[in-house]
């Protein structure tokens, strides 16, 4: 549409002018572009400004409420060489690949088991998915009292099966604190992962799996080779969201650990948070947010070119 | 498939698992239920049988809704959802329909950005806009987290409106442009009203979305009386190193049931719109 229309002459009474307006109006790049413009600068003021800002921010030397001076990469270094940064890469790494594998098995199994006739099907269906639309700070908050150090209910039911008291400590202990968080986020990622993949599952066409057995293919066989492939696209998809999502995680884990045990649980998101909100580094903690940026755009991009190409 | 299992079979292959994954589904909500009807006494005896209650009590709600501003934030969070809620659909709309319908140059790079933008997590902006919001001087106004949610929900209502506009046929329009309606008018007297079911789930999505938001809502409101529930049940009933867990599970339970609610009337909207294959996980 590279056509402009004519310009008007001086001579155009003021009917014929409205009209040519309408019919301006009526071309598809000019209706498209005046219909976009309110959400395009509403985006670009709250999300692109401040995604820029942001960068400027992790190049300054910003203590909250002062100006900021231009230091260059200088809070890239101190990140760094900060041990602490280096643990909260790990630790995000860990958190995001272990529950993302988790969550991945967990909910094929559970759309498996969904998949199959039985009475009061959307019910539990309903109720499955409960922990992942109820809001997540006040599930955790349940969690930290299951887990709670002197009255969890695990520990009551593992005293009473003879471990010794006071039982194990699941938020104190690192490597405990860690299981703990990764468990709990899979809690509440599985359900969407098992409803996504079971709608998946309801798109194979029976007649595939007929074929499979009258060829002599095994329980396995045909899920390996008949139910897998097809739910390729619906897996690949999930995983991206959830990955993405899970990396820059932060209220859960602000909520039951705020990081701890010794920075233990400390991800990117929580740690930037404690940097910025808490020390009130405003340029170092951008800095801190910003590491994450490469991984995530590369998941974005992904993701954002393999949704376009369906 | 292959069907006609014995009974011990369909407890192997149906049950045991179901039964396992709704447990592991319900039990911290049970736990909640559970624990805010217990008194202080029961609460805190490590010798009595911590699944049921032995003796009920409502104590628990009754402090949560005198002694604490729970109620103002329930308001709060009710208020920002919907608000938030209704702008990100109208933005949305006027996102998704062009891009749905019209043939214009750069509409690949807009719905490319939608998407991407809609896969920014907030944990790469909140430092930015925690320093935009005080310079606004809009620091502890529920005007702060209306405008910040949106950031989230409008390239999300827009994708997923795209989604559900490009199934919608396009005969009505086309009779209707052809009958000499302006675009504009074809789309809100024609189009928009057939597309119900995708507000729907757009809309239980946002709402659901703005009533999780936990970041934002934790910097920029800091004042009791503008304060969501997530917010309020952590700084308030977390006082030091003192859990109030009778009214910490007491105000999870309340605070979870808005959603829940609106959930289970909707939940074939909420379910369609999971399976679009366009929500964050």
């Amino acid at each position: 549409m590279s056509i402009r229309s004519e310009p008007l002459t001086g001579s155009a009474r003021p009917t014929r002018r409205a009209a040519s307006l309408g019919v301006w109006l009526d071309r598809q790049s000019v209706f498209s572009w005046l219909m976009m413009a309110p959400p395009l600068l509403f985006l670009a003021a709250l999300v692109g400004y401040p995604f820029c800002y942001g960068i400027l921010l992790s190049l300054q030397d910003r203590p909250v409420a002062h100006v900021g001076t231009f230091v260059g990469l200088k809070n890239f270094m101190t990140d760094f060489k900060d041990a602490i940064f280096w643990r909260v890469t790990l630790n995000t790494f860990v958190y995001t690949a272990i529950a993302t594998v988790l969550k991945m098995v967990g909910g094929l199994a559970l759309a498996l088991a969904m998949n199959q006739q039985f009475p009061m099907k959307n019910l539990v269906r309903a109720l499955m998915l409960l922990p992942f639309i109820v809001p997540t700070v006040l599930s955790t908050v349940a969690w930290m009292w299951i887990l709670d150090p002197a009255f969890s209910v695990f520990n009551w039911f593992l005293i009473a099966l003879g471990v010794p008291k006071p039982g194990p400590s699941w938020l104190g202990n690192p490597v405990l604190a860690m299981g703990s968080i990764i468990v709990i986020n899979t809690w509440r990622g599985l359900p969407f992962y098992g409803i996504t993949l079971l709608a998946g599952l309801q798109t194979v066409p029976p007649e595939l799996y007929e074929a499979a057995t009258i060829d002599g293919a095994g329980g396995w066989q045909r899920f390996r080779y008949v139910t897998l492939p097809l739910l390729q696209p619906i897996i690949l998809i999930v995983t991206l969201f959830s990955v993405i999502f899970t990396f820059a995680d932060f209220q859960l884990v602000y909520v039951l650990t705020h990081g701890g045990p010794q920075n233990a649980t400390n991800l990117f998101a929580t740690y930037a948070f404690d940097i910025a909100m808490g020390a009130g580094q405003l340029g170092l903690g951008a800095s801190v947010a910003l590491t994450m940026l490469p991984a995530l755009a590369l998941l974005i991009i992904a993701l954002t070119i393999y949704l376009r190409r369906r | 498939m292959v069907t006609g299992y014995g009974p011990i079979e369909r407890l192997v292959r149906l049950w045991l698992p179901v039964g396992f994954f709704l447990v592991l589904a319900l039990f911290p909500f049970y736990w909640m239920a559970v624990t805010s009807l217990k008194p202080n006494a029961e609460l805190y005896n490590r010798r009595i049988m911590p699944l049921v209650v032995h003796n009920p009590t409502l104590k628990h709600y009754i402090d949560l809704l005198t002694e604490t501003s729970f109620l103002v934030w329930t308001w709060n969070t009710m208020l920002v959802a919907v608000v938030s809620t209704a702008i990100s659909l109208v933005l949305g709309v006027m996102l998704a329909y062009p891009l749905a319908r019209m043939r214009f140059a750069g509409a690949g790079l807009i719905a490319m950005t939608v998407a991407a933008v809609y896969l920014v997590p907030q944990p790469l902006l909140f430092i930015p806009l925690a320093d935009l919001i005080n310079r606004l001087d809009l620091g502890n106004t529920l005007t702060a987290v209306i405008l910040t949610y949106p950031t989230m929900l409008v390239p999300f209502c827009a994708w997923l409106l795209l989604g559900y506009f490009k199934t919608v046929p396009m005969e009505l329009e086309e009779a209707a442009r052809i009958d000499g309606a302006g675009r504009l008018q074809t789309m809100r007297r024609i189009f928009l009203p057939l597309c119900t079911p995708g507000f729907i789930s757009a809309g239980i999505f946002a709402f659901t979305l703005s009533q999780n938001e936990f970041l934002y809502a934790l910097i920029f409101l800091t004042q009791s009386a503008v304060r969501t529930v997530p917010v309020g049940v952590i700084a308030e009933l977390i006082r030091g190193d003192v859990f109030y867990w009778g009214q910490l599970m007491a105000g999870a339970l309340l605070g979870s049931i808005p959603v829940a609610i609106i959930y289970s009337f909707f939940v074939e909207h909420y379910v369609a719109g999971l399976t679009s294959g366009s929500v964050k996980g």
